[in-house]
């Protein structure tokens, strides 16, 4: 054994001490399989090729560097004016109490923790999806969290749901360690928005499983807040089948670290699947997509729009690739990433790929980094808007690619609103 | 109303000298033009009065009603009542036309001490006065320029101007890529504007945009100076002559 592989398999050993044992039942064996990868793989390290431009130390370290708990003042809890129905994890454990019944019509929702063995359609997804995203590209932190989340919520859609779902994310201490993991099955034709809200503990690390069948649609829309001091790695794996619709948006503020993956898998002809993210840092902040979508059927098409605003020296980087397979011809795949920059002193890393093997195929991307718009900023001005207001305007447009993607437009304008009162704290 | 004393411009970048002194007053409710070659600083002078960066003043004033400009802001000359149509006007992806408007109406409302325009208010004013430019409900939508032709571009400056009621309106090159109905047009919407308390410098390279807005006082701008001053029959001598044989008479 080279000292390399035993000081991997040391910091595994280190991170793993201090979790509690993953309960049994129908789990057992998709764990024991997570464990096995886990432990094959080690706790990732700057060495590793999607770990170059952002160090996962804070992610991998035995504990969670401590965050203070942050005071969102006088700011509105995420998507208020929707009308939704709420589940509460308080650093990482459900709170029924603080959650609204889960009784909504065509969708059954149940507690990871309180999943009996009759979940069979669980037992189909649970680390499944995660397991199959981890070829080509290994994702060692999302088989740790297959192998030890111990909460999370299994939803599964029959029908069309009446209206979101909403996971709601608070802390309530400075060095809490959280691990979820949801799966979400939408069966075929039916629907459902999810929204996600929160810091979730002073360091989170989150799976979603999403499986859609033929003709179903899944939205989610989700919000990490100001908490400037949290850190995060995030991850969804979605399958699509035929005809499916899967469309997803992040809104990101501030934290010291987040990483937020998504891994999907076109597997149904003429399916459609659109990954979008918003970034606002400033100073401490280091935020990374990190995206992987499969081309696996014929005729599917895919959209990756990720913008970034970045100033006092903070980091974004983009890590986005589009893999179309032989079978997958008539694909239509669409790459962008955008940052700007409003300070030498910030930075963005963008790796963008295409890998194709179909011939007949429509892809493109495109990463560019750049300064705000000196002669828009006067434009602007010279119709007496001030500087700070002109500025706050064209970061909202720099923007505005990334919040089209949100279908509905009462969620839109939520997430509008919502930046444009962070926006406003951040330059009043 | 505006008064330009000995003005001396040169560029930030590589210290060229643009302006040369340049002098002019413009008296309220006058319509002042300026005309001239190319390269002769027409354009830099409207850029330099709306406080564009990447100019420096080396010599001379401007003031509105006896403000110094120069040392204001953009904005602060924009709430002070200066108006500048651009002869490029900006696109500003992201941002609609519409929005753009209305911030501006009420950061200048907000800047002179007035209530800002209720929603209702402002979508009221601004149906009438896209109307009589024939700007429709879809112009307004989209966002500030993007995809607008020659002339709604051009328009699009002239409504702001009717929003913003400035004082002084300076129009650089307005008549510029347009063809004659949309000259005429653009004419209209100035012309309707003009009052006792309004003035309006008009920055252009032809004749024919002052057969629709006729001036009072017509200026020849020249290597960086006004080398002539003179009624509206000046701006006809240049139409039949051109620039050359009133340069030559100025420096014989």
């Amino acid at each position: 054994m080279t000292a390399l592989v035993q000081a991997r398999q040391d910091a595994l050993a280190a991170r793993l001490a201090g979790l509690p044992a993953a309960p049994g039942g129908w789990q057992a064996p998709a764990r024991a399989a997570a464990s096995a990868r886990l432990a094959a793989m080690g706790l990732p390290v700057r060495r590793d090729e999607y770990w170059r431009y952002t160090d996962p130390a804070a992610l991998t370290a035995p504990q969670p560097p401590a965050a203070a708990i942050f005071a969102p003042g006088d700011e509105e809890p995420a998507f208020d004016g929707i009308d939704r129905l709420q589940l509460v994890f308080v650093d990482g454990v459900f709170d029924a109490a603080a959650s609204d019944a889960p009784d909504l019509a065509g969708v059954e929702i149940t507690r990871l923790a309180d999943a009996g063995a009759d979940i069979h359609w669980a037992r189909d997804l649970y680390g499944v999806l995660e397991a199959r995203g981890q070829t080509p590209v290994a994702r060692p932190l999302a088989a740790l969290n297959t192998a030890h989340a111990t909460e999370g919520v299994l939803i599964r859609v029959t029908g069309r749901a009446p209206r979101p779902v909403a996971l709601v994310y608070r802390r309530s201490a400075s060095d809490t360690d959280a691990i979820l993991h949801h799966c979400v099955r939408v069966e075929a034709g039916a629907e459902l928005t999810l929204l996600e809200s929160g810091p979730a503990a002073a360091r989170f690390c989150k799976v979603i499983e999403v499986d859609v069948a033929e003709g179903g649609r899944f939205h989610h829309i989700r919000t990490q807040g100001r908490d400037h001091e949290r850190h995060a790695v995030t991850h969804i794996f979605a399958r699509l089948g035929a005809g499916a619709l899967f469309k997803s948006f992040t809104l990101t503020a501030n934290g010291r670290l987040t990483r937020n993956e998504a891994v999907i898998d076109l597997a149904g002809e003429g399916a459609v699947a659109h990954v979008a993210g918003a970034a606002v840092g400033d100073g401490g902040f280091h935020h990374d997509d990190t995206v992987f979508v499969t081309h696996a059927a014929r005729g599917c098409e895919s959209r990756q729009v990720f913008k970034k605003v970045l100033k006092n020296g903070a980091v974004g980087v983009f890590q986005g690739k589009i893999l179309v397979k032989p079978a997958a011809q008539k694909t239509d795949g669409y790459q962008i990433s955008q940052s700007l920059l409003l300070d030498e002193a910030s930075q963005f890393l963008a790796k963008p790929e295409l890998e194709i093997y179909a011939d007949d195929v429509k892809c493109s991307h495109g990463s560019t980094s750049g300064a705000i718009d000196d002669t828009a900023l006067f434009y602007l001005r010279s119709r007496g808007v001030p500087m700070r207001q002109a500025q706050g305007l064209l970061v909202l447009a720099f923007l505005a690619e990334a919040i089209a993607e949100i279908e509905d437009e009462a969620l839109a304008e939520d997430i509008r609103t919502r930046l444009e009162g962070w926006l406003n704290r951040h330059t009043g | 109303m505006l008064t330009i004393k000995n003005l001396h411009v040169e560029l930030e970048d590589d210290g060229k000298q643009i302006l040369k002194g340049v002098d002019l007053t413009v008296e309220p409710g006058t319509v002042h033009a300026i005309m001239g070659p190319n390269g002769s600083g027409k354009s830099t002078l409207s850029y330099v009065l709306a406080g564009r960066e990447g100019y420096r003043v080396t010599e001379g004033s401007a003031t509105l009603d006896g403000a110094d400009i120069l040392a204001m802001e953009p904005e602060e000359r924009a709430a002070a009542g200066l108006f500048l149509a651009f002869q490029y006007p900006v696109e500003i992806p992201g941002v609609g036309n519409m929005t753009f408007l209305r911030t501006a109406v009420n950061a200048q409302r907000k800047a002179r001490g007035e209530p800002e325009l209720s929603a209702g208010e402002f979508l009221k004013a601004v149906r009438a006065k896209a109307a009589s430019l024939k700007i429709d409900a879809e112009m307004m939508k989209r966002p500030v320029n993007v995809g607008f032709s020659g002339g709604e571009k051009k328009r699009n400056e002239i409504l702001q101007m009717a929003m913003l009621e400035p004082r002084m309106c300076i129009l650089d090159e307005t008549d510029s890529g347009l063809d004659v109905d949309a000259m005429k047009l653009v004419a209209e919407g100035v012309n309707a504007l003009r009052d006792a308390g309004r003035s309006f410098l008009v920055i252009t390279h032809y004749q024919r945009l002052l057969d629709h807005i006729r001036p009072d006082v017509v200026h020849i701008m020249a290597a960086g100076r006004i080398i002539r001053t003179g009624g509206p029959d000046l701006a006809l001598q240049v139409e039949q002559s051109g620039y050359a044989d009133i340069m030559a008479e100025v420096q014989e």
